[in-house]
């Protein structure tokens, strides 16, 4: 992923010879790769996602690295750092793969802190109880695990291998979530009543990360006619309903949703109506801690402005140090 | 509706150009790791570093945390030179007509044993 975007191309006729060569690739399931043409509106989407993918994995960090005092073993508090750390590390796998299309990381990071860019919804609502930290690891996770498989296989070639090294990382992730709350529902009558709480806030968010409904979902269309998406915004929430439906009985609890079920005509899970509105109001910042999310991501920053300046200015100095040595050699 | 998805896949629109950067970026470096003894080392992917030990300390960091590389090497991703994808047919020989380089086109001998 070393290239930048390719500047090369330009011009009617290569633009032509681009474009098929773009369409007979992505008729074959092949991959897209950074120096390729590519369509100035697919490299735009791709740029957008990734970002975004990008920033909720940074944002994502927040909500659980303010837990880790607060875990309650030793190894617990190790499990959370190691999460933590991974987020970390996600990020930045889809900034480098988003870089690749030919934006800055500085200028990602800028539109993030400059409030212009978007990042999931799910990372706005407050982390409550230490049952929270096992919801977010079952539901939030394992939605993002079922977004993300079929992601490995989307056409851009540096988003698809970020993604898999992501998919494989995240599956500790959900069983570390799903471990919290299994030993809090065998636990005493309050642990039990704090992680079905726990589930009962983060079911209806959790569920809403796939996105909006199929009809209201514009740009899916086309993401799935470039093979970056896979499957609808419905059809993967539907198959995550269906393997928590399953999973929740292991736990003894319950989702806080009477209407899901298994439809046999359809051969699909459902569930009950979901508060879209409640959504638009967290994506346009006025969800319980956008505010808080955002400042903090600014602090960070900002806090951190003298470490990166005084890295740039000690490479500098090595660099000139080692200049004239290497010209007498 | 936009916005909402993990995925950032959510029907909104690329984010507006913002102000130029006034700090110079740190440089970009290709990570490539050796898995174990007697294999390669293979592109496991690229980060920003100020410096060369700064790319190796990050690059252990970001991509061995679960014991996946014996070594690592970091390479600036100006030091590579690559091909040019659209003079694919030029650069690589074709490979028409060149079924002999391939053992499966001595067929002659088949039944004679360990050849």
């Amino acid at each position: 992923m070393a290239a930048p975007a390719a500047t090369q191309y330009g011009g009617p006729d290569i633009d032509a010879a681009g474009q098929q060569l773009f369409d007979e690739l992505i008729a074959e399931d092949s991959r897209i790769e950074p120096r390729d043409w590519m369509p100035e509106a697919y490299r735009k989407s791709l740029t957008r996602q990734i970002s975004q993918h990008a920033h909720s994995e940074i944002i994502g960090m927040q909500p659980e690295a303010n837990w880790i005092t607060r875990a309650p073993s030793l190894k617990r508090k190790a499990i959370l750092m190691a999460k933590v750390q991974d987020e970390a590390g996600h990020g930045l796998y889809l900034y480098s793969a988003a870089e690749t299309l030919g934006t800055p990381r500085d200028k990602m990071t800028e539109d993030l802190i400059a409030g212009k860019a978007r990042y999931s919804s799910i990372f706005n609502y407050p982390v409550l109880t230490w049952a929270d930290i096992g919801a977010i690891g079952w539901l939030v996770d394992g939605a993002a695990i079922c977004n993300q498989v079929p992601l490995c296989r989307a056409s851009y070639g540096p988003y698809g291998r970020a993604m898999v090294r992501i998919c494989k990382e995240e599956s500790f992730h959900q069983r570390q979530g799903f471990e919290i709350l299994l030993e809090l529902a065998n636990g005493t009558q309050a642990q039990r009543d704090m992680a079905q709480d726990a589930i009962n806030r983060w079911y209806a968010p959790s569920l809403m990360m796939f996105g909006p409904p199929d009809d209201d979902s514009p740009n899916s269309k086309q993401s799935m006619a470039w093979n970056i998406k896979r499957f609808s915004n419905d059809e993967l929430r539907s198959r995550f309903v269906g393997m928590i439906a399953e999973q929740v009985k292991a736990l003894g609890l319950t989702l806080p949703d009477p209407d899901v079920r298994f439809n046999e005509d359809t051969g699909k899970w459902e569930h009950g109506p979901l508060d879209w509105e409640e959504f638009k109001e967290v994506l346009a910042g006025r969800g319980p801690c956008n505010a808080q999310r955002m400042e903090r991501r600014r602090e960070a920053h900002e806090d951190g402005a003298w470490v990166r300046e005084a890295a740039a200015a000690y490479a500098d100095k090595q660099a000139r140090r080692a200049a004239p040595a290497t010209e007498a050699a | 509706m936009t916005g909402g998805s993990t995925t950032g896949d959510d029907g909104s629109t690329a984010p507006a150009p913002g102000p130029a950067e006034k700090r110079q970026p740190w440089p970009l470096w290709e990570v490539f790791v050796r898995s174990s003894r007697g294999l390669s080392h293979v592109h496991a992917g690229s980060l920003h570093a100020p410096d060369a030990d700064m790319a190796l300390r990050n690059a252990r960091d970001l991509y061995t945390r679960r014991n996946e590389g014996v070594s690592l090497w970091v390479v600036p991703s100006s030091a590579i030179i690559t091909s040019d994808p659209s003079a694919k047919e030029q650069f690589f020989e074709s490979p028409q007509g060149k079924d002999y380089r391939h053992a499966t086109y001595y067929t002659k001998s088949e039944g004679v044993k360990h050849l």
